[in-house]
């Protein structure tokens, strides 16, 4: 029998970091923490599974959540959740996936790392990546489309990969700072999967695009959480953006 | 197994006097100009001159680092954290021997390491901390005895770039250097790969913390697997059996003598830069006993672990710049003392602050904490996430005296800790 004080209750909001081991090179796994703690300072119950490298992948949980990560991590993640597929269950189940940088060229359809090996995507999103021929290294802001919120995304991106969208995806918006997919826009959105090159963490910088994520799982907008500091971040960052690179 | 070098190989270098005289014109001149430029620097009170100095000489001879160490024993230092303190122990033993040439000023780029080289240019001996993105370059020029590998983790992703790219010129170098000793910790994966790579390597076990950058083998990208025994990958990539040995505070060496640290300087981390100090210095003919007690000696590094008296608050400034470096230092802090995190983001520190969110601040819950620095902004949000009770000071001297009367302890990343030092009338 479980413990039951272990056990969340049903209504809990479940979240999955998958493969944390493997995909964390850029601290994204603070995107975990902050939806947790939106989750549960509204008195919503919440919990956080970390999907190792070698378990395999739940189709149980409500929201996945994927990170950035180096050349030879990346293959060895896709590889992971090709053979355990139960991300892509729960996707089939409206499951909601947000994706960050090697997380984001993950979910898509295929990507080409460094050393010119291409790797088969989940196909999540409508999505391809190649190398670029220098590296995205800065602040990046995107004004987004209308259906993400009304705030621009502030983040930090550090990519060599340049992604193209289908007709399947459609990008968060148009880049008014930094590089994003390489053509002036930023990130892919099918359904509720979502990819953005954006770290920082982005949901730490982004409170909106946190809460609109975690309106998509528990089924309704939450309830307003001022927190003055996000803010006070948000306006430094945007500003340090408008600056430019600083060298 | 290694064939220990014969400590020999230290006095053989040292009877060739490296005098001026040897020294090309070019060279000459270029020497000239970069203490020219220190003095001008100096006299001007622009700071202590000796980096730009070494910026004019290798402008004016490329060459000048391969010339200006030649004739000397020169040992280098590099890794993501310990370069300094590592390189510091190292200066303090050889100093034993005679005299010893070092950028103990942290100016680890090819013009500090310049700089260096210049300002003693009796010196036998040298040691000299290297940039992990500059090793290559200045170990090919150097063509040092010994090589220290410390360790490799993340840290300044935006200016540094990906650990394994870092990992393949390490590589690279240590297969390009036949006669020069790696001294390589065998549980760091990384440094390993890179030190396998060596004709001499000397592998030392002093343990790690922060295994989240070698999870992926850096030869096949396969998972790297870890029992009690060391780390693995299905590869054959594996732990070396280690020659030395650190268990907690004491190091049994191959065949010699069991010694015992009993540093002044606190933490494992130290434990493990002394440990590797003693290994380098082993090498080049000091033996553990007289290396010890010259460790033993130190009580700060460059202004980290003093204690300042500011406003009545007495002070100890820690340096913590990546997520592997505060885990070594959260467990330094004094349990109930508040705590000021001062983070920026210069060029120096690297743009990104993402690192951190990889750093376990929640186990500051329970103390005060004040966010400070360029980036205070982010220190608080994330404080705000580990659910730590915090305030925003953004200067941290006026941090430190918002804070009650009693010690204080002050966590800064590398130029938030150095504007500090200044502040605090240090260097």
């Amino acid at each position: 029998m479980a413990d039951p004080a272990r056990t969340p209750p049903d209504s809990a909001l479940r979240i999955g970091l998958v493969l944390p081991d493997i995909l964390g090179t850029y601290s994204d796994a603070g995107n975990a923490q902050v939806l947790r703690c939106r989750t549960q300072w509204r008195g919503i119950a919440a919990t956080v599974t970390e999907i190792r490298h070698g378990e395999t992948v739940p189709s149980s949980l409500d929201l996945y959540l994927l990170g950035g990560g180096e050349d030879d991590a990346q293959a060895l993640a896709v590889n992971h959740l090709r053979a355990h597929p139960g991300l892509q269950q729960a996707v089939a189940r409206g499951a909601a996936v947000f994706g960050v940088c090697a997380g984001f060229q993950i979910l898509g359809t295929q990507f080409t790392t460094s050393d010119g090996a291409t790797h088969t995507g989940l196909g999540l999103l409508d999505a391809g990546t190649t190398p670029g021929r220098r590296r995205a290294v800065g602040e990046v802001v995107v004004d987004v489309a209308a259906e993400l919120g009304t705030e621009p995304l502030t983040g930090f991106e550090n990519h060599l990969g340049r992604s193209r969208l289908g007709i399947g995806s459609r990008p968060l918006g148009p880049v008014r700072a930094g590089t994003g997919n390489g053509d002036g826009t930023e990130g892919a959105l099918t359904g509720r999967v979502l990819g953005t090159y954006l770290h920082g963490p982005v949901l730490a910088r982004n409170p909106a695009l946190a809460d609109l994520l975690l309106g998509w799982s528990l089924g309704a907008p939450p309830a307003a959480l001022p927190l003055p500091e996000i803010g006070a971040l948000r306006q430094e960052r945007l500003r340090a953006a408008k600056r430019g690179p600083r060298r | 197994m290694v064939s220990p070098r014969p400590p020999a190989v230290l006095d053989a270098r040292a009877s060739i006097e490296p005098g001026p005289r040897r020294l090309p014109v070019r060279t000459r001149l270029a020497v000239a100009a970069a203490r020219f430029a220190a003095a001008v620097s100096r006299r001007l009170g622009l700071g202590a001159g000796g980096v730009i100095g070494g910026r004019i000489a290798l402008r004016l001879d490329p060459g000048v680092l391969r010339r200006l160490s030649r004739n000397r024993t020169v040992v280098l230092v590099t890794g993501t954290n310990g370069k300094t303190t590592t390189a510091l122990m190292l200066r303090r033993v050889l100093e034993t021997l005679g005299e010893v040439a070092g950028n103990g000023d942290g100016a680890n780029m090819p013009d500090g390491v310049v700089a260096a080289l210049v300002a003693e240019p009796t010196a036998t001996v040298a040691v000299l901390e290297v940039d992990e993105t500059y090793l290559s370059g200045v170990a090919a020029q150097v063509r040092p005895s010994c090589l220290v590998l410390l360790n490799l983790s993340r840290d300044q992703l935006d200016r540094v770039g990906e650990v394994r790219t870092i990992e393949r010129e390490f590589r690279a170098i240590c297969a390009a250097l036949p006669d020069t000793t790696v001294v390589a910790n065998c549980d760091d994966p990384l440094v390993t790969s890179a030190a396998l790579a060596s004709a001499r390597p000397f592998w030392i076990s002093v343990g790690q913390e922060w295994h989240a950058d070698a999870v992926a083998c850096a030869r096949c990208g396969q998972a790297i697997r870890r029992d009690r025994a060391g780390w693995r990958c299905v590869c054959g990539l594996a732990r070396p059996d280690p020659l030395w040995i650190l268990r907690d505070d004491t190091v049994e060496t191959a065949g010699g003598p069991t010694v015992t640290l009993h540093l002044r300087l606190p933490g494992r981390a130290n434990a493990a830069n002394a440990a590797v100090a003693v290994a380098a210095a082993e090498r080049l003919g000091v033996s553990p006993h007289v290396a010890v007690a010259q460790l033993r000696a130190i009580g700060e590094v460059s202004g980290r672990y003093r204690r300042a008296v500011v406003s009545g608050r007495s002070v100890r400034v820690l340096l913590a710049k990546n997520p592997a470096g505060w885990r070594e230092t959260l467990p330094l802090l004094a349990p109930r003392s508040p705590v000021v995190v001062a983070v920026n983001s210069g060029e120096a520190d690297g743009r990104d602050t993402s690192w951190l969110w990889d750093v376990p601040f929640e186990q500051l819950r329970g103390r005060h904490v004040v966010a400070a620095g360029e980036r205070a902004t982010d220190v608080a949000v994330r404080l705000t996430y580990a659910e730590v009770r915090h305030t925003l000071c953004r200067e941290p001297l006026a941090a430190i005296t918002s804070l009650p009367a009693g010690p204080v302890e002050l966590v800064a990343n590398y130029t938030a800790f150095r504007d500090t030092q200044q502040h605090l009338g240090h260097g």
